[in-house]
């Protein structure tokens, strides 16, 4: 279907269906109970995780198919915020050309940065993407200030020369980005019994983009052309032996690779428009790594999953601060709750980097192939077994 | 004139002479071996021949055109495949997509991008893949992980990804090194077939003597970066020169 096989078919209607419906999903606490605050189903964070999946899934068409690990992805995030920031500066608010131009710079940025870097494989390559990211950043940073607006970031403001559109609305605000009239920002929201769940038309934008950018991705892994890069990744010194020279495959996924990350800048200046030179930084790219490692590269939900996980890391976990912990332990006698909560506090609110960290390095100790082999490992057990002892097998056998 | 021509071929590496003055003529539709003891530059020539490395001075020319400062993608083009002393194969991909790379190579020669439509013809090309592998006897093994086959399955399936690109000319660089005797005379029966069943010209690269003598029409004995003699097997066998420089030794 759609030129899929079967298995890729249901793949793509599990992630369709978790993205449609995922505003429910995200939020399975009731407004007023004390676990609320572990909800993710408001726009803003949904948004993310789809757009920061975007950048994952991209990513993952160059390290997951061809093993050239790039440390500088972060740039072409960047470039492509700053495309579409300066067209809804100067043509429209509306979010379709700034989405096309956040692609079309990015893209020929990757050209560029691509056709130097791929000289070199391995550890250079890297070395060489993270040079120019880093290179990109104090560019938008300093000298590039009159495109970039140096450290305030690009924003919109009321004497923009919008050529479609007006440099102000009517009562002197600033207008807002839409999509032939709906407003990004604007949301409904559902009021069930204690539950509220909102639809914002932004989350929406971004989750259909997201599945028109992992339909493609499928198809890239799937085709000719995904077979060669994997080839590549495979034995490069046999396919230069085989007639075929690697440079203009590896090229052509770095720079399709770059789009989808100037994809992702682009689309979350549509969310916020607002484009500063730290999106650019190289801590910024080595997320991405992360993401696609913990999510299993190579695979195809792999860098989606591993995006969510982080993302709701940082905005979730990071939250729970002392007051919430104590909250959780208040039964324990009084010096005891104290100790517990001087136990726990290093690894929560500010410290979630610390539990991330942790997780991390289990993941790739005990799980190489990330999250995805996790769950592969999870349903060969389920399968293998009979039903009825699962759930003591699972808690004694050790792991394979 | 033969289908491949080295002429006054001269390579140094520092102080090292590692080839000198090599001539070498092979022929059209004759397996060709060059033999020398460890260090006389049989690896030096054979990646003189495939563009790895760019002789000082001679020619290397190919059915009339000249190989020399062509990448080894560009010397693939031209009808020259080479197999590896140690199989080179795409170990991450299964058998059959091992096979239908070499394939799309032949076809698209240069860069196509087919990232969303397949491949025009690719049924017919899937066949041919299909129809090597079981020349190779190596058919029902074609989804199989290819990394995980047995080293005497991996040197089967380089050949097969050779010859699916029906080379004009087969470089072998010791094709047998490393192997069990079973696997040896699995690998001579298999190039005796090859050698039948195509119009193909093999250069093969050897120590094995067994390998050279049972295959071989013609004979070249390199010592010390210069060819000794060239003959046919029946006559190198009792050359005093080559019984000094080659066999000698191994006494």
């Amino acid at each position: 279907m759609f030129g899929l096989g079967k298995k890729d078919f249901t793949l793509f209607l599990i992630v369709a269906v978790l993205a449609l419906f995922a505003p429910f999903i995200l939020n399975p606490f009731p407004t007023d109970s004390g676990l609320a605050q572990f909800n993710a189903g408001y726009p803003d964070l949904m948004q993310r995780f789809v757009i920061f999946g975007i950048l994952a899934i991209g990513f993952n068409i160059l390290f997951g198919l061809t093993g050239y690990l790039s440390f500088g992805h972060a740039a072409f995030l960047g470039v492509g915020s700053y495309a579409a920031v300066w067209m809804f500066k100067l043509l429209s608010m509306n979010v379709i050309p700034a989405i096309l131009l956040s692609m079309i710079v990015a893209g020929l940025f990757a050209v560029v940065i691509g056709y130097v870097s791929l000289r070199r494989s391995g550890i250079y390559f890297s070395i060489l993407t993270l040079a120019f990211a880093q290179m990109s950043y104090n560019l938008a940073y300093s000298v590039l200030t009159p495109i970039t607006n140096g450290e305030t970031g690009l924003q919109i403001t009321l004497d923009d020369p919008r050529v479609l559109g007006v440099s102000a609305t009517a009562d002197g605000g600033i207008p807002v980005t839409n999509l032939f009239g709906m407003e990004m920002r604007s949301f409904e929201t559902l009021v069930l019994g204690p539950w509220e769940f909102q639809f914002s038309v932004g989350y929406y934008l971004a989750a259909i983009i997201m599945l028109i950018s992992f339909y493609v991705a499928i198809r890239i892994f799937r085709s000719p052309f995904g077979m060669m890069l994997r080839a590549i990744k495979s034995n490069q010194n046999r396919l230069y032996y085989t007639g075929l020279n690697a440079r203009p495959y590896t090229l052509a996924a770095f720079v399709i690779s770059g789009m989808y990350a100037g994809l992702a800048g682009g689309l979350l200046a549509c969310m916020d428009p607002l484009a500063g030179a730290e999106r650019m930084q190289w801590t910024a790219s080595g997320e991405v790594v992360l993401m696609t490692i913990l999510g299993g590269a190579g695979t195809l939900i792999g860098p989606v999953l591993g995006a969510g996980f982080i993302k709701y890391f940082e905005n979730i976990f990071s939250k729970i601060n002392d007051q919430v912990v104590h909250g959780w332990v208040s039964f324990l006698p009084d010096g005891l709750e104290d100790l517990v909560v001087a136990l726990i506090h290093p690894f929560v609110g500010k410290g979630w980097h610390l539990t991330l960290g942790l997780l991390f390095m289990l993941i790739v100790i005990f799980l190489p192939g990330g999250l995805v082999e996790g769950g592969q490992r999870i349903a060969r057990r389920l399968r293998r077994k009979p039903a009825k002892d699962d759930a003591k097998s699972a808690s004694t056998t050790p792991a394979e | 004139m033969g289908i491949l021509d080295v002429k006054d071929v001269n390579k140094r590496f520092g102080g090292l002479k590692a080839l000198s003055e090599v001539n070498l003529s092979v022929q059209e539709n004759t397996v060709h071996a060059i033999i020398g003891p460890n260090g006389a530059g049989k690896s030096t020539l054979l990646n003189c021949l495939v563009g790895k490395l760019i002789p000082d001075t001679g020619s290397v020319m190919f059915d009339g055109q000249s190989v020399l400062g062509r990448k080894p993608f560009e010397i693939n083009q031209m009808g020259i495949s080479r197999v590896f002393q140690t199989p080179e194969i795409f170990g991450d991909l299964t058998v059959m997509e091992n096979m239908m790379i070499p394939l799309f190579a032949k076809r698209d020669g240069v860069f196509r991008l087919h990232a969303i439509e397949s491949v025009e013809n690719e049924a017919t090309l899937r066949e041919r893949a299909e129809a090597m592998l079981s020349d190779v006897n190596m058919l029902e093994k074609r989804n199989m992980h290819s990394a995980s086959m047995s080293r005497g399955d991996k040197r089967r399936l380089e050949m097969a990804m050779c010859l699916v690109q029906e080379p004009r000319l087969l470089l072998l660089d010791e094709p047998t090194a490393g192997m069990a005797r079973a696997d040896t005379n699995n690998t001579i029966d298999l190039l005796k077939e090859i050698k039948e069943k195509r119009d193909i010209t093999m250069c093969i690269i050897e120590h094995d003597m067994h390998v050279v003598f049972s295959l071989a029409d013609r004979i070249t004995v390199l010592a010390q970066g210069t060819p000794l003699v060239e003959d046919i097997p029946a006559n190198i066998k009792g050359h005093p020169k080559v019984q000094e420089a080659y066999l000698g030794e191994h006494a």
